[in-house]
């Protein structure tokens, strides 16, 4: 029997079937399917910052908006003694969720700005999660605000929140960096335990018809893996930290690139959500008879064993890939 | 501005087309714009706010459908500080009023673009910056002019209606304006009722008077007045006129042998020669609870009154307080735990008597169904009932949004649209139409922007699910029931 196991963020897991942060783990029924589908953890849902910031004022506005404003109606709604915000509800449902599966839970927070949101970090840990990832996402708009700034910002913040958990902390990254591997080195010795590569955003599209901006959230596509490839390819071998490789895995191929190029785990939503939470355990069974096929005894076996320092050609991973995916082309079209 | 659309509260927003000659007295900064009514392809169009009695309330820039074609985030009409425009636009405002009014006569009420041209006579009421009701009585007051009477039941309609010593409620350019009074929650139906009759006798005592003295006023102008169809505007100018000749005759006549006392009877009697509208609105806590005995009663009657229920699912003046308008689900106060049973259908009872106009409309969704609903309510010679959806301070959402929230109930199918007219069944004609699609969205896609049901989401997570899977249900039950209503109602239609 091959060995699946893994280790990340200090967990050993049977598998790199991770689920990412998805509405997927939204319902207890659904996180105990994932479980019995063989998933060896399972990332929550976001929590986010507006959410921690806004909700309760937001709540409080519009309960108390109109009172004392006539003298029959002093308010309009009844008191009730408490109210379960979202992050509070979220809070119960990373226990309920801890309590439902005996593989890890994964608590995720999604913000920017220090402050006493950061908070929830701790309430995330007291909860029960197993280790926190730390969802990372800035859109620059400013002109004013330079790389070195905003950089500084992300800093200040995973050393804030370290300072708020004592579990295992992954940092869920943008690809938009300058200098990645320097970026990557700095979140570690910042705190990070790990480095998950890497976020897919809600993107704006605009509607012709109403000349309104919408969000859309397209699931991701097998070719969306080779982004992050590339890049744990490039940093497993020269920071050292535990990578999970999150969109584009939609198959046993995938996670065996994702393995050979140097993460611990991959993260899947998008393929269970088209296909069904069944597709965790067909993949596994893929996973399996590849490596029997192809006589792998581990995964740790083949972990890294195809990052840029343990290939043949490291200047692949690099610039001159892309010239020779050109060249490739030009000779198609000759 | 393609077109000012009817759904704003506060009549602040007016439009006006009128002769190019009439702009040489125009002041600076006085906007216009040749007019795009096929119907006035001569005159020139404007637009014009009321910068000192807008409140702020941003509906209309929400509500505003022209977007620019070089910043999208303008529209035709847009939110900018008032003190730098207020002087300019004081004088443009008032040299607005001075524009002839556009005549009704001859004007086509069913399109929202001409309806919008007529003069409100409900004005800078003190309702809610925002309010989903005043926009329902604002298009009352365009459509029936000074012919509405109005019982009005106790409630917020009846304080913003009537916060005396000043009141919403105008006149025209001739010092004619609606009617209004208020009476208690329990008897309004009632008291319309009681309008409706004393119209009648006094129509009937002011044509009886007519015949006897036929000959004194000449027998032409009785049986023009007493024939009048009055079934338009045009019609109804026609007999204005001819009951002003009626009075002058009576004034003219040399009194003699007791006709005296009679023909000054006849004259105190006869602008109820002119046909009348009564109105008796209200809102969910009269028609549904408090008032509903008689509101029953006076539905039954079959005589012509016509019902206009401003329903915010909740006693809203009183401060919020559940009604049996209120939805299955929604808290309100008496119901803190989300309310446990579904909403009463007014509307199918209302039905269930075969010869009530009903209709239930929502403006913020479609327009021009509540156009059409109001113009058949008030040409059926009978009672009608229309159940306005009204959002409200408290649904608890950013008011600015009602609009969009009316829409959203109807996609949901929270609040379906349909008129059930009983005159075309006597015509042989289809008399029930479903006027929404069938749900296109999920209910808590509509009910989670208010924090009458997102309180309870976050009070008691578990009930809330509970009740949402049950109200969910429910849509495509009422949906399903509705449609199996209107098979059986327009079988065998022509």
């Amino acid at each position: 029997m091959n060995d699946l196991s893994t280790r990340y963020l200090g967990l050993t897991l049977k598998n790199p079937l991770v689920v990412s942060a998805s509405p997927l783990s939204k319902r207890l029924d659904r996180v105990r399917k994932l479980e019995e589908a063989g998933a060896s953890a399972i990332v929550l849902y976001s929590l986010f910052e507006e959410q921690i910031i806004n909700e309760s004022r937001a709540l409080d506005h519009y309960l108390s908006h109109g009172t004392e404003s006539y003298a029959e109606a002093l308010s309009y709604y009844p008191d009730l003694p408490h109210y379960n915000l979202e992050p509070d509800v979220y809070l119960e449902h990373l226990q309920r969720v801890k309590a439902a599966v005996a593989i890890p839970v994964i608590g995720s927070l999604n913000g920017v700005s220090r402050g006493h949101w950061t908070e929830y970090a701790a309430k995330i840990a007291q909860a029960g999660a197993d280790a926190l990832e730390l969802n990372l996402y800035y859109v620059p708009t400013d002109p004013d605000l330079d790389a070195f700034e905003i950089e500084q910002m992300y800093l200040d913040l995973v050393r804030e929140v370290r300072a708020h958990v004592h579990i295992p902390l992954a940092l869920k990254l943008s690809p938009f960096f300058s200098a990645l591997p320097a970026m990557a080195r700095q979140l570690v010795a910042a705190g990070a335990d790990g480095l998950v590569l890497f976020n897919r955003f809600y993107q704006p599209d605009i509607d012709l018809e109403q000349l309104t901006v919408v969000p859309t959230a397209h699931l991701s596509r097998a070719e969306d893996l080779l982004l992050p490839l590339r890049w744990i390819a490039i940093l497993s071998g020269r920071v050292a930290t535990d990578y999970a490789l999150t969109g584009g895995v939609h198959s046993a191929h995938d996670v065996l690139k994702a393995m050979m190029a140097g993460a611990k785990v991959t993260m899947l939503a998008s393929e269970l959500l088209a296909h069904g939470i069944g597709r965790l355990a067909a993949i596994e069974h893929d996973l399996r008879e590849w490596m029997e096929q192809h006589e792998y005894e581990s995964i740790a076996q083949m972990q890294g064993s195809m990052n840029q320092h343990a290939v043949a050609e490291p200047a692949a991973f690099e610039r001159a890939h892309y010239l020779r995916a050109l060249n490739t082309f030009d000779n198609r079209l000759l | 501005m393609r077109q000012m659309r009817p759904r704003l509260p506060h009549a602040v927003i007016r439009s006006k087309v009128y002769p190019p000659a009439l702009l040489a007295a125009a002041p600076a900064g006085f906007r216009s714009s040749p007019s795009r009514f096929k119907e006035f392809p001569d005159l020139i169009y404007t637009l014009q706010v009321a910068p000192e009695d807008c409140t702020g309330c941003g509906l209309c820039v929400e509500a505003c459908p022209a977007k620019n074609k070089r910043a999208a985030g303008r529209k035709a009409i847009n939110m900018v500080e008032q003190a730098p425009l207020r002087e300019v636009e004081r004088s443009s405002w008032e040299f607005f009023l001075t524009l002839p009014e556009t005549p009704r006569a001859g004007l086509h009420l069913g399109s929202i673009k001409n309806s919008q041209l007529l003069l409100p006579l409900f004005e800078f009421s003190g309702a809610c910056a925002g309010c989903g009701e005043t926009p329902y009585i604002k298009l009352v007051t365009q459509l029936f002019g000074d012919r509405t009477i109005i019982a009005n039941a106790t409630g917020c309609s009846s304080i913003y209606g009537g916060n005396l010593p000043t009141t919403p409620y105008t006149v025209d350019a001739a010092g004619r304006g609606p009617a209004w009074s208020n009476s208690l929650f329990e008897d309004n139906a009632e008291f319309g009722l009681g309008m409706r009759l004393a119209v009648d006798k006094q129509n009937e005592q002011a044509r009886e008077l007519l015949l006897r003295h036929a000959t004194t006023l000449g027998a032409d102008l009785v049986d023009a007045i007493l024939n009048a169809p009055q079934h338009d505007d045009a019609a109804i100018d026609a007999q204005r006129l001819r009951v002003a000749e009626l009075k002058a005759r009576i004034a003219a006549t040399a009194p003699h042998n007791g006709t005296r006392v009679e023909l000054g009877y006849l004259a105190s009697l006869a602008d109820a020669l002119v046909r009348k509208s009564v109105w008796i609105i209200g809102g969910d806590g009269w028609a549904y609870d408090i008032g509903f005995g008689g509101l029953d009663h006076v539905l039954a009657s079959g005589r012509n009154v016509n019902v206009l229920v401003l329903d915010t699912e909740v006693y809203s003046n009183t401060g919020g307080q559940s009604s049996k308008a209120t939805p299955l689900g929604a808290v309100a106060k008496f119901a803190a735990r989300g309310k446990a049973t579904p909403k009463k259908d007014l509307g199918m009872l209302a039905m269930a008597y075969g010869n009530v106009y009903v209709a239930r409309i929502a403006m913020g969704a479609d327009d021009q169904q509540t156009l059409r609903a109001m113009l058949e309510a008030e040409a059926y010679d009978g009672p009608s009932l229309i159940i306005a959806y009204s959002h409200c301070i408290a649904h608890g959402i950013d008011m600015r949004k009602g609009l969009e929230q009316q829409k959203l109930a109807v996609q949901s199918g929270a609040w379906s649209l349909y008129r059930y007219n009983p005159q075309l069944a006597l015509e042989g004609k289809a008399p029930f139409s479903i006027d929404s699609k069938p749900p296109s969205i999920p209910l808590e896609q509509y009910i989670y922007n208010e924090a009458r049901y997102r309180m309870l989401a976050q009070s008691d997570a578990e009930r809330a699910a509970q009740l949402l899977h049950q109200a969910q249900d429910a849509v495509a039950q009422r949906r399903q029931a509705l449609e199996a209503l209107a098979a059986q109602l327009n079988k065998g239609a022509l």
